[in-house]
């Protein structure tokens, strides 16, 4: 049905010996009714793996598939799919109800059938009261559910998101993602949607697309991406804060990082030169000073309420920890000492940032 | 029109504006007065004789065929070229919008007209509608057509429409790319998404997006029209042949200034002020209230 | 990419270049015309490519004009256009820009009246005050001169609108900041609205200078010696009454002569002039 297939994707700008490839072979498979994420940084590549799916973009190299059907050659008309852009992309001459039903007077559907699929939309999106409104009346929230209730009364095989929640404000972001969330449990249509922030990818994501200069890091459920992430991207992109990450030569049961010799509880899954990875809430603190412990300097702490985080440095590293507010905890200038269940230890081949071992 | 800083000088601000406003007392709403007090009054070209006729002058105006004639002229003139020369920049904007490459070096061929003077514009459409050796007149003659525009009214006002629309194209042209290129493209790619094509897409959303552009450019012509093309009239066919290119500016000319008619040329001069205020008006208050989105 | 179909994009190119033509044809019939001799440019039909009396004409027509018609050599003309240009499109720019920043950073007394009456003068276009205009100016003596060419064309409305509307875009903070730093209005135009006023002078500047390059109405009203003639109406003038008579060849080189200098301007300019064109008009 709504299944997607991406299978080599490139996308390449210009022409040699100018050509400039910004897409580099991305391949997926997304499910019917599936809800995945593409998230990445800015210039990665994910706006615009997006507009090829909707046909907006050419597509340099590769295959796309959308319900079976192979689309590269398709007009974005043709391939059966909805998009809600950044910036709505309201008409902005025309009223709530002729924006929602501009796509279907086209196709040519009878009118009270528009009239049927358009009032459900509103329903579901509370717009009824706004339907003879036109755009610029409406508030910035009102108008990205106007998007949305464009993209739904098309009843498409796919809806595709751009960024829709980027100028939204703060408190309306969460209570929009709430909503997308909602609409996805009941209509459950195939989506695709981009975005650069990765708390809107972990809460929204059935499964996700990490990419990073055109490439695709790892794609997986939010949970195998937070807890196995597949190269040190992924590893330093998703969670907040940050995953700390050494770099250093591991040799037998010890790695040196920044100098620094840290005795490991388990040996390495690969001696030589590693990266290894800590999320700071798997980091532990106590007063241990003998020469088996991590010795972190304390630089500054920041108290969050329920939570303490600690900075410091380890080596040469910045290193953070994150502490339960229960807990005692040190001051700045302090040297405490650090460890970690060897079950919490990431490793990563320093060379070609793959993850080495479980 | 306020703004919160304002510097205090008892003298510097009157100062600063006393050049403008010493021209536009000078040059601007005296000689506009007079032309307001000479259309009331009846004087032979010496002034020795001087008459309060009050409305007089305007009745006789618009009783004289000549003058009504003249109207039905400058309309018919407006329309044309305000028409015509509208539909072909915005055909040409939109191509140029939509061209993948070279679309800066078509922008810059086709908006240097605007730096030819009217004047200059109707001399060249002269010299190749010239019925003696004007080679597009030969060209024509092959055709069958025999072109003599000394005689045709038709055929004169065929060359001035001709050299008014030559040189408005790029003016227009340069607004409408402008428009054109105004619009998000998200929300040409959100209507062919929806499944809306070309023609479609131009008809139900650019052209409606354009429409304030399209009708200042509308206003703009038509004034344009009115009062700019004074001289392609002079530089070719100069008000004939009989008085079938004669516009109401030209009238005005032949009347004031080669028949020295004084109280009817300034009565004239008071109907076209009002023509301009209303023009005016319709484009401060209407135009530049529509263009918000 | 949308409807990348080649063959529209081609059909697109060919109307372009068919429009350019158009609009560049007569310009270059204009010029092959002024590389001919007189019997080569009656010839009918006139040849479509250029003779080889192009320095020939263009010398002849600057230094003794046209022998038939008037005879004002264009050399003269133009500069008396050059100077009109250049005179109206600095005063324009100079008394526009002044006036408008007296009336957005200061509060006086017929303030409100000041702005109206600049208003009115867009309103009034030399067309509709043709006799009573020229009236003052022969009054004031100003028939045949600089001062009676450029004057009275000098007070705009569009330029005194288009830097207030600018001014008012400039933050207050720059003028709060520089009273506290003890700056007086003159020293802050002269040091912090000028330079931001840049763009916008520029591009006046190209239009301005195209405005006053080609009036035609008023300077045939107030030029009456061949010595003060402009060259866009001496090129009027060198065609007298029925067309065969002229000496096409070299009206044409004047017509290329009057074309010439706005259009280096447009074209070098052109960044300027486009945004000034669109500016204004908003």
């Amino acid at each position: 049905m709504g299944a997607i297939s991406l299978r080599g994707i490139e996308k390449t700008y210009g022409r040699a010996p100018r050509a400039n490839k910004v897409i580099h072979g991305v391949s997926a498979e997304i499910a019917d009714g599936e809800f995945v994420v593409i998230v990445g940084p800015s210039g990665c590549g994910k706006s615009t793996l997006l507009r090829m799916v909707a046909g907006l973009e050419e597509i340099s190299g590769g295959e796309i598939e959308i319900g079976g059907r192979v689309v590269n050659d398709l007009e974005p008309a043709e391939r059966d799919i909805a998009m809600v852009f950044q910036n709505y992309a309201l008409y902005p001459h025309m009223s709530v109800f002729d924006n929602m039903a501009y796509g279907l007077r086209i196709r040519r559907i009878p009118s009270e059938e528009i009239r049927a699929r358009v009032d459900k939309a509103a329903a579901i999106l509370e717009l009824a009261p706004f339907l003879k409104r036109k755009p610029r009346e409406l508030s910035g929230g009102q108008r990205q559910r106007v998007a949305m209730g464009r993209a739904i009364v098309r009843e498409p095989q796919v809806f595709l998101f751009d960024e829709p929640l980027s100028n939204l404000d703060a408190k309306l972001r969460a209570q929009t993602r709430l909503e997308i969330q909602k609409l996805h449990g009941e209509l459950r249509t195939t989506s695709l949607f981009v975005t650069h922030d990765q708390v809107e990818a972990m809460t929204l994501a059935e499964r996700m697309i990490v990419m990073n200069a055109g490439r695709m890091e790892q794609m997986g459920t939010p949970d195998e991406v937070y807890h196995r992430p597949a190269t040190t991207f992924v590893a330093g992109f998703i969670g907040s804060p940050p995953m700390n990450l050494l770099r250093g030569r591991a040799e037998g049961l010890g790695f040196t990082a920044g100098g620094q010799l840290l005795p490991l509880p388990a040996v390495a899954p690969r001696e030589g030169d590693l990266v290894m990875g800590i999320r700071p809430e798997h980091v532990e603190i106590g007063n241990d000073l003998s020469a088996a412990a991590w010795p972190l300097r304390v630089q500054a702490l920041e108290m969050l309420g329920a939570e303490r985080l600690v900075y410091g440095v380890l080596g040469d590293t910045l290193f953070i920890a994150r502490l339960d507010a229960t807990m005692p905890y040190p001051k700045a200038g302090d040297i405490v000492s650090i460890h970690a269940a060897p079950a919490h230890l990431h490793w990563f081949d320093a060379a070609t940032t793959a993850r080495v071992g479980a | 029109m306020d703004k919160r800083v304002h510097f205090r000088s008892p003298w510097l601000p009157y100062a600063l504006v006393l050049p403008q406003i010493a021209v536009t007392l000078v040059f601007f709403v005296w000689p506009a007065a007079e032309t307001l007090y000479y259309s009331v009054l009846l004087q032979d070209a010496f002034a020795s004789k001087v008459q309060f006729v009050w409305f007089d002058n305007f009745i006789t105006l618009f009783q004289d065929s000549h003058y009504l004639a003249s109207f039905k002229i400058t309309a018919l003139f407006s329309a044309i070229v305000a028409i015509t020369g509208l539909a072909l920049s915005l055909l040409l904007a939109v191509f140029a919008d939509r061209v993948l490459r070279g679309s800066s070096v078509y922008k810059t061929l086709l908006i240097w007209p605007y730096a030819v003077a009217p004047a200059v514009a109707g001399i060249l459409w002269l010299f190749m509608l010239s019925p003696s050796i004007g080679m597009l007149t030969y060209a024509l003659r092959g055709f069958g057509i025999d072109w003599n525009y000394y005689v045709n009214p038709g055929q004169a006002m065929l060359l001035i429409c001709v050299a008014a629309i030559w040189k408005q194209i790029s003016y227009n042209f340069l607004f409408f790319l402008a428009g054109l290129q105004a619009i998000p493209s998200s929300l040409i790619e959100a209507a062919a998404i929806d499944g809306a094509g070309p023609v479609r897409r131009f008809w139900t959303i650019v052209f409606p997006l354009l429409s304030p552009t399209a009708f200042f450019l509308l206003v703009v012509n038509v004034v344009y029209a009115f009062f700019d093309t004074f001289a392609i009239v002079d530089s070719t066919t100069q008000g004939g042949p009989g008085q079938a290119t004669q516009t109401l500016v030209y009238k005005i000319y032949q009347d004031g200034v080669q028949a020295l008619d004084l109280g009817g040329s300034a009565a004239q001069s008071v109907v076209l002020m009002v023509i301009v205020i209303a023009l005016t008006v319709v484009q401060f208050r209407w135009v530049e209230r529509k263009v918000q989105y | 990419m949308i409807e990348r179909r080649p063959f529209l994009n081609v059909v697109r190119h060919a109307a372009l270049v068919v429009a350019v033509a158009l609009i560049l044809f007569p310009v270059y019939v204009a010029f092959v015309a002024s590389t001919l001799s007189f019997d080569e440019v009656l010839h009918v039909p006139m040849q479509l490519w250029p003779g080889g009396h192009l320095l020939e004409n263009y010398a002849d027509v600057m230094a003794h004009g046209s022998a038939k018609g008037s005879s004002a050599p264009v050399g003269r003309m133009m500069i008396n256009s050059l100077i009109m240009a250049l005179v109206i499109a600095i005063g324009k720019i100079a008394i526009s820009i002044i006036s408008a920043f007296a009336i957005v950073y200061f509060r006086f007394p017929f303030r409100q009246t000041v702005f109206w009456m600049i208003f009115i003068t867009l309103m009034l276009p030399v067309e509709v005050r043709i006799l009573p205009t020229y009236q003052v100016a022969a009054d004031l003596g100003l028939i045949d001169t600089y001062a009676g060419l450029t004057m009275p064309l000098i007070a705009s409305a569009t330029a005194t609108f288009l830097f207030r509307q600018f001014f008012l875009t400039i933050p207050d903070e720059y003028a709060e900041a520089a009273r506290i730093d003890g700056a007086g209005p003159l020293r802050f135009f002269k040091d912090v609205v000028l330079p931001l006023s840049r763009t916008n002078i520029a591009a006046l500047f190209v239009i301005m200078f195209i405005y006053g390059w080609n009036q035609y109405l008023w300077p045939l009203l107030v030029t009456t010696q061949e010595s003060m003639y402009t060259t866009v109406i001496g090129i009027k003038r060198m065609i007298p009454g029925g067309d065969a008579a002229a000496e096409w060849h070299l009206v044409m080189a004047t017509a290329i002569l009057a074309m010439l200098p706005p259009a280096v301007v447009v074209l070098l300019m052109q960044k300027w002039f486009v945004k000034g064109l669109v500016d204004t008009e908003k």
